[in-house]
């Protein structure tokens, strides 16, 4: 099995030394490489620790990223001789005016507190959650809960945000954010929190000088602001885990950029931060207790034991931040540099030359120039394959604007517009190839400068404002302005814009600003978008997508632009945008400093819980958002254990949509659905807070977590697409994100621990009951045992309340709230006639939830098929969620069950049953991302049919799904809204027997 | 069929007509003129058809002794207008006969005497109404007529006082049709039945930009050819004005910069089709000048923008890079951003208005040859023909065009101009005159 513990990477086993051994991992299975050196520096001394920067630097006036500005017009040689004399002024304007106005930035105010900050043994930190900098890491232990950085008063820390996560590979980031100290307090301890060992469990309390990482505390000066509106968002998030044996990858990635949200700074440009961050977090896995004595038969002894384990996985991190802070940025590297071997920063960009010599003289590092457009495509191929529902389509006056692409297996061959200062266009064929095809020089940069002329205002997000308000066919000579009132009888449309600008040359009057930026903002995105379709046509492409700072998530120039492509191609292209344009550089940038890390061998998936979402309207150029530290937008993206395919029995990948409901879409559903999860919250809090018995800041952490799932649901109301297709899937992954994120990695544990216990125990009584019936109604008792045993879903509101107040409800209660034949969805005539023939080659099952559900329901159903002659293989989630049967736990349960049943027994033995995980962590599931390792052992094992059981997996998702082989979707609606939408009532059956059409 | 020319119908519909029922259509037309017009009762009907084929775009026929056969035609009643009303500036071309015999010198009423006089002995006409002495097609033979080509443009706004004037001075009594192109054609169809009691013939802009072109194309330049182009594009010195023989036109693409442009693909002297267009033209040129830097008239606009330097406001590749961006193969003095300097407050606090208008000019004009080259390649055409009155005493955008398109296509698309930039339309416009029926 792949994902068995053979499969443990070399590079973990390395950590060992320094830390407590990870009892078990179920981690990745290519080993991570050893420690590298991204950009050619020769790494020496004892912590091999390496960073490598990427600095991604622009002027912050004339800041239009002008890697994006590939020129498609020429300047005769005449020109071209003179334009040498302007050289002189544009480089005199390349200095970085010091972060000076109202963000003072005093010498000490980010000083790295080393020393004491190493002194954390939490690996990681980050300014998430916060808009300090500070960032301290817990987890040294239950009894260490004592000062780890500088020390401060817990009072004014606030509590520690260390991640925990119980079961296989779960994770705690423990990384910790907290505000700034007032000036002249006494830093207090923060407070960790750690899960208490178990007897028998060697936890992850290392002494803190084996866990020691790089890094410091950093404190932001108590006068930088908190963001208002979202306060959650860091300044910068700070990388902590600098284990020795890490490659780090740090991209700085300051682009040029019009913010306007920075009054204080002319023409404000943005500067990006990214990096590669291992986080350390708690892992809490399963293990099986020793069987040698017969303790663990006793009742209300669990069958298994949970332990606390730390692990290190890998976290992007993509920060945006105003230039503002680039030498606080700078400053911040360089005290994170001083004690590494790293002698390069990468640097990609025009203001990778501008920024080159401040860059050198500061950081004490060389510069190391990457191609702009390289890591632009890279960046861009990288979301492309790594985030659902990236790329979208923006309708005006539809609902919802925003409509998202599926991904498409193959993501070549695109066209991607660039809209910087001015316009490139290229066209990638494969991932490493790709041609400048074209360009143009009319492009944000024109819309810019055009527009500041034009209309004084000298911001550019202030010029798209004004645009959004003006009426371009004041200034614009249209078509029915020449023609009169014919252009109807003649068949065109009048609205046309026949002349851009053409009015203004002959009226003799005044031209509102507003008119003027609206006027200019036509021009260019229908220049930009006829461009576009010559090309696309040109090169036979029908997919283009238009990035660069010119689009930014503006609706109003997705709208023109959307609108051009549409009319010049007449429908034949799709102008596509991408939910995460800004970041493609330093994606790209990134990924080229670590290519010897390879993270295109991974799998990566966004974090929902730290990423901020979509945003539908411009940034409004008001002062209270001014006041955001410098970050205002975050993308996290979380390297998957495992890579993600394809399950190859999909009818068309490309054409499959996970997801039953898009509630983008459907706004009832999506208002039902928002509020049910409201109404939950305030039991998985509960929930949350109870399986942390031992934890002192456990509610509180609780809180955080309600609060900030409360935005994340407060934000999806009003911009149901901020994290794409919004679906339940998305929710129910959010809100696992967010638990995460607040150290409540397996809130079920300890439940589904009991569960599984209690079970077990009934295995053999089910099995023999079971066998003692007719071939007939056994078949029968089998599928309402797999029913029954969904019924058993804490994540259903309905069942958890029954579950919290009847704790007698077992399996025999369960099958009485069953629904009564014929059911909903009743196929099972057609199953039962098909039973009656050959057995099947390899079946393919899908779990649901712990306990009852995986024990009493899925096991007895494997043993049949495996007695029919069948092949099963037990896909499990590779994480937890609600109290899904993960892949560890699977592992036990199976051993147990073997230990009881000859058949699963045998079966084991001769991997005629296999337990495979499904590289997810979701409560649905999407077929399109499942874990390679299972991916090729269903195509080697020549899987002929694929059970999908559960809510989540086969209702909330694959209801629709069309797959090669035989399929059968198994669910009990637990949720009377949705029964009643479907038809039927709580506790209905879905019972999806299907056959692919021969 | 009628007598309808089916104008206002789709294109495909009157090209499908004329090829297939021109012969028949001529004939029925010239019966119709000889019953109407008893004088031309001698000439013989064959002979009026024989000339049909020979049509105006047929310069043997039209300049060889065969001319004279089609002076059945000449009874079209004198003055001989066509109009293109464009968005910015309308154009009229008058011609003026001059084998006037003393028995038609009695004929012509004074009306038309004085319309004559009017517009052959001033150059100049109001405050704003100019005729190009330099463009003046001399000696022509017109439709069995000799006499001289005029071309006069006016800007639109003052299409209202040119009505004005039609009016007053009785010009429907001269029973002329005016036949007029342009969107104004339509717009003002209108105002000149009610204010000037005058029928206007609408014509297709396309259809008379193309027929005007090749006529005049195939007339020459008072003996000099009318299209040209620029030989060494790419080397400023050697950079020379070209005389280009147009006789095998087909296919070709067909710029027609106005306030906006059209992008033709033409295959044949009736078969085109407009591919594009784009709304950055001569219109916004001016529009976007005159807002920049206060200037107010096309011609101060160009004076303006020849003295300036556009890479004071451009942003160059090398402004950015340093150099070359030799990852694409972009020259240092590639503009990478139009405007893009502006983006910065000092620079757009030391700007100079000559500049701006440079760069202005220089924008709009690189992003037509760019759209145009990219049609080009899509249309698979190699001669791009760059017309309309943006290119009026603008060298710096044709040798601008001329250099994008040789740089761009490495040298494989040729930019051809015409002398005659803008007047094609209204050229069209007027032979369309000599093809219709009375009772159009």
């Amino acid at each position: 099995m792949g994902g068995g513990p053979a499969g443990r990477g070399r590079w973990q086993g390395r950590r060992a030394g320094r830390g407590p051994r990870r009892a078990q991992r179920f981690g990745p299975c290519s080993p991570r490489p050893p420690a590298h050196c991204p950009s050619g520096l020769v790494v020496r001394g004892p912590s091999a620790r390496r960073l490598a920067v990427a600095a991604r630097l622009q002027l912050p006036e004339d800041a239009a990223r002008p890697e994006r500005s590939m020129p498609g017009i020429v300047v005769p040689p005449g020109e071209a001789r003179r334009s040498s004399d302007s050289r002189g002024s544009s480089a005199g304007s390349g200095r970085i005016p010091a972060a000076e106005g109202w963000l003072p930035r005093p010498a000490g105010a980010l000083a790295p507190v080393s020393g004491v900050g190493t002194r954390t043994g939490g690996s990681c930190s980050s300014g998430r959650g916060k808009p300090g900098w500070a960032a301290l890491s817990a987890a040294q232990g239950p009894e260490r809960r004592r000062p780890l950085g500088p020390a401060r008063s817990p009072a004014s820390a606030g509590p520690a945000l260390g991640r925990w996560r119980f079961g296989g590979v779960s994770t705690a980031w423990t990384w910790t954010s907290r505000p700034p100290p007032a000036s002249g307090q006494a830093p207090g301890p923060p407070v960790a929190y750690r899960e208490p060992p178990r007897a028998r469990t060697r936890p992850a309390s290392a002494p803190p000088a084996t866990r020691r990482r790089a890094g410091g505390c950093l404190a932001l000066p108590p006068s930088l602001p908190a963001c208002p509106s979202r306060p959650t968002a860091p300044l910068m998030p700070v990388p902590r885990a600098l284990t020795a044996q890490q490659p780090r990858c740090w991209t700085v990635l300051p682009h040029g950029r019009p913010a306007p949200q920075h009054p204080a700074f002319t023409g404000g440009s943005l500067t990006k931060l990214a990096y590669y961050s291992t986080v350390q977090h708690k892992v809490a896995k399963v293990r099986s207790f020793d069987h040698s004595g017969k303790d663990a038969e006793q009742d209300h002894e669990p069958p298994y034991e949970i332990s606390v384990q730390e692990e290190v996985t890998a976290r992007l991190h993509f920060v945006k931040f105003e230039n503002t802070y680039i030498e606080a940025c700078l400053d911040f590297i360089k005290d994170h540099l001083v004690n590494t071997e790293t002698k390069v920063i990468q640097a990609t960009g025009g203001g990778a030359y501008k920024f080159k010599d401040l860059i050198e003289e500061k950081l004490r590092l060389k510069v190391d120039k990457e191609d702009v457009m390289t890591c632009l495509i890279k960046g861009c191929n990288f979301v492309l394959k790594n985030i659902p529902h990236e790329a979208f389509v923006y309708q005006k006056d539809s609902d919802p604007e925003f409509r998202f692409q599926t991904n498409h297996p193959n993501i070549f061959p695109y066209l991607l517009v660039n809209i910087g200062s001015g316009v490139s266009i290229v066209k990638v064929e494969t991932e490493d190839r790709f041609e400048w095809i074209g360009g143009s020089s009319i492009g944000g940069g024109t819309f810019w400068g055009l527009g500041a002329l034009l209309t004084k205002t000298k911001k550019f997000d202030e010029l798209l404002h004004l645009a959004s308000k003006g009426h371009h066919t004041n200034v614009d000579m249209l078509v029915q302005d020449i023609y009169g009132g014919a252009h109807e009888t003649l068949g065109l449309s009048g609205n046309l814009i026949a002349s851009s600008f053409g009015k203004s040359a002959t009226a003799d009057r005044e031209f509102s600003k507003e008119d003027m930026a609206k006027s200019l903002l036509h021009m260019i995105s229908n220049d930009i978008g006829q461009l576009a379709c010559l090309y696309a046509r040109l090169h036979c492409l029908d997919r283009v997508y238009f990035g660069g700072f010119f689009i930014r998530g503006h609706p109003v120039t997705m709208r023109t632009i959307t609108y051009s492509i549409n009319f010049f191609s007449k429908g034949e292209v799709q102008a596509l945008f991408l939910r995460h344009e800004g970041y493609l550089g330093a994606i790209g940038a990134f990924l080229k400093g670590a290519e010897q890390d390879n993270p295109n061998q991974y799998s990566w998936g966004e974090n929902y819980a730290g990423s901020s979402g979509l945003r539908s309207s411009p940034p409004e150029p008001c002062p209270s958002q001014r006041t955001r530290g410098g970050a205002f937008d975050l993308l996290e993206m979380d390297r998957l254990e495992r890579p993600l395919v394809n399950l190859p029995l999909l009818l068309d990948p490309s054409s499959y949509v996970p997801d039953t409901v898009d509630l983008t879409d459907d706004a009832l559903a999506r208002k039902y659905w928002l509020s049910c999860f409201e109404e939950a919250l305030d039991g998985v809090v509960k929930r949350a807070v109870a399986s942390q018995p031992g934890s002192v800041d456990a509610a509180e952490r609780a809180e955080k977590f309600r609060q900030k799932y409360w935005n994340k649901l407060q934000t999806l109301r009003h911009q149901p697409f901020a994290y794409g297709t919004l679906t339940v899937r998305s929710l129910l992954d959010t809100r696992e994100h967010c638990l995460n994120e607040f150290s409540f990695p397996d809130p079920y544990s300890k439940v589904k621990q009991r569960e599984n216990g209690v079970a077990l125990k009934c295995f053999q009584r089910v099995i023999r009951s079971l066998d003692a019936l007719g071939w007939e109604e056994r078949q029968l008792a089998l599928v309402k045992g797999l029913l029954a045993g969904n019924v058993f879903d804490w994540g259903a509101k309905a069942v958890s309340d029954v579950l919290e107040s009847d704790p007698q409800f077992g399996f025999e209660e369960a099958k009485r709230k069953l629904q009564e034949r014929p059911w909903l969805v009743d196929s099972y005539s057609k199953w039962l006639q098909r039973l009656k023939g050959p057995p099947h080659k390899c079946a393919l099952i899908f779990a649901d939830n712990s306990g009852v559900d995986v024990i009493l329901g899925v096991f007895p159903f494997v043993r049949e098929l495996l007695s029919r002659g069948t092949e099963v293989i037990l896909a499990c989630n590779s994480g937890p969620a609600l109290n899904d049967v993960t892949y560890s736990e699977s592992l036990i349960v199976a051993e147990r069950i073997a230990a009881m049943d000859p058949v699963i027994h045998s079966a084991l033995r001769e991997e005629r049953l296999l337990l495979m995980q499904t590289g997810s962590s979701s409560p649905c599931l999407d077929l399109s991302r499942l874990d390679k390792g299972l991916a090729m052992l269903v195509r080697e094992r020549g899987a002929d049919l694929v059970v999908i059981e559960g809510m989540g997996r086969a209702v909330h998702t694959n209801y629709y799904a069309s797959l090669r082989c035989e399929s059968l979707k198994l669910a009990v609606i637990k949720n009377s809204w949705l029964a009643e939408r479907l038809g039927g009532r709580l506790f209905s059956v879905i019972f999806k027997y299907e056959v692919p059409a021969e | 069929m009628g007598t309808t020319f089916c104008w206002l119908g789709r294109r495909s519909h009157i090209l499908c007509w004329r090829q297939k029922d021109v012969a028949k259509a001529w004939r029925l037309i010239s019966w119709r003129r000889e019953w109407r017009h008893p004088r031309k009762m001698l000439l013989n009907q064959l002979e009026a058809v024989a000339a049909i084929p020979a049509r105006y775009d047929d310069n043997v026929d039209l300049r060889g002794g065969r001319a004279d056969a089609q002076s059945w035609m000449n009874f079209r009643a004198f003055p001989w207008f066509g109009m293109d009303i464009g968005g910015t500036l309308v154009k009229l071309v008058y011609f003026e006969p001059k084998d006037i015999t003393a028995e038609e010198e009695q004929e012509e009423v004074e009306n038309l005497k004085s319309i004559r006089k009017y517009l052959t002995s001033n150059t100049a006409y109001g405050k704003t109404g100019i005729r190009d002495v330099h463009l003046e097609l001399k000696n022509l033979t017109m439709c069995g007529r000799k006499g001289n080509l005029h071309f006069i443009r006016f800007p639109s706004c003052a299409m209202h006082r040119f009505i004005q004037m039609g009016s007053e001075k009785n010009f429907s009594s001269l029973h002329t049709t005016l036949c007029a192109t342009g969107g104004g054609a339509f717009k003002f169809e209108e105002d000149f039945r009610m204010i000037a009691d005058l029928q206007l013939h609408k014509l297709d802009e396309l259809d008379c930009l193309i027929q005007g072109l090749l006529y005049v194309d195939s007339v020459g330049f008072n003996g000099k050819p009318e299209c040209y182009y620029f030989e060494n594009p790419t080397n400023p010195e050697l950079c020379q004005k070209k005389p280009y023989c147009l006789d095998n036109p087909y296919p070709m693409l067909l710029v027609n910069m106005g306030s906006g442009v059209s992008i033709l693909a033409v295959y044949s002297k009736d078969n085109y089709k407009r591919v594009t267009g784009t709304s950055l033209g001569g219109g916004t040129f001016l529009g976007l000048c005159c807002l920049l830097t206060g200037c107010e008239t096309f011609e101060e606009a160009l004076e303006m923008a020849a003295k300036g330097d556009s890479t004071n406001v451009d942003k160059l590749v090398k402004d950015i890079y340093g150099g070359d961006y030799e990852r694409f193969g972009l020259q240092g003095s590639a503009v990478a951003s139009s405007f893009g300097n502006m983006m910065s407050k000092e620079k757009r606090d030391s700007i100079s208005k000559e500049d701006l208008a440079r760069a202005t000019l220089v924008t709009i004009t690189n992003n037509i040859g760019s759209i145009a080259r990219m049609c080009a390649l899509n249309e698979n055409i190699d001669r791009v023909v760059f017309v309309g009155n943006f290119l009026r005493i603008n060298m710096v955008s044709m040798k601008l065009l001329a250099y994008a398109m040789d740089f761009w296509s490495k040298g494989q698309l040729k930019a051809l101009f015409l002398e005659h930039e803008g007047y094609f339309g209204a050229v069209g416009a007027l032979l369309e005159l000599f093809k219709m029926t009375d009772d159009q």
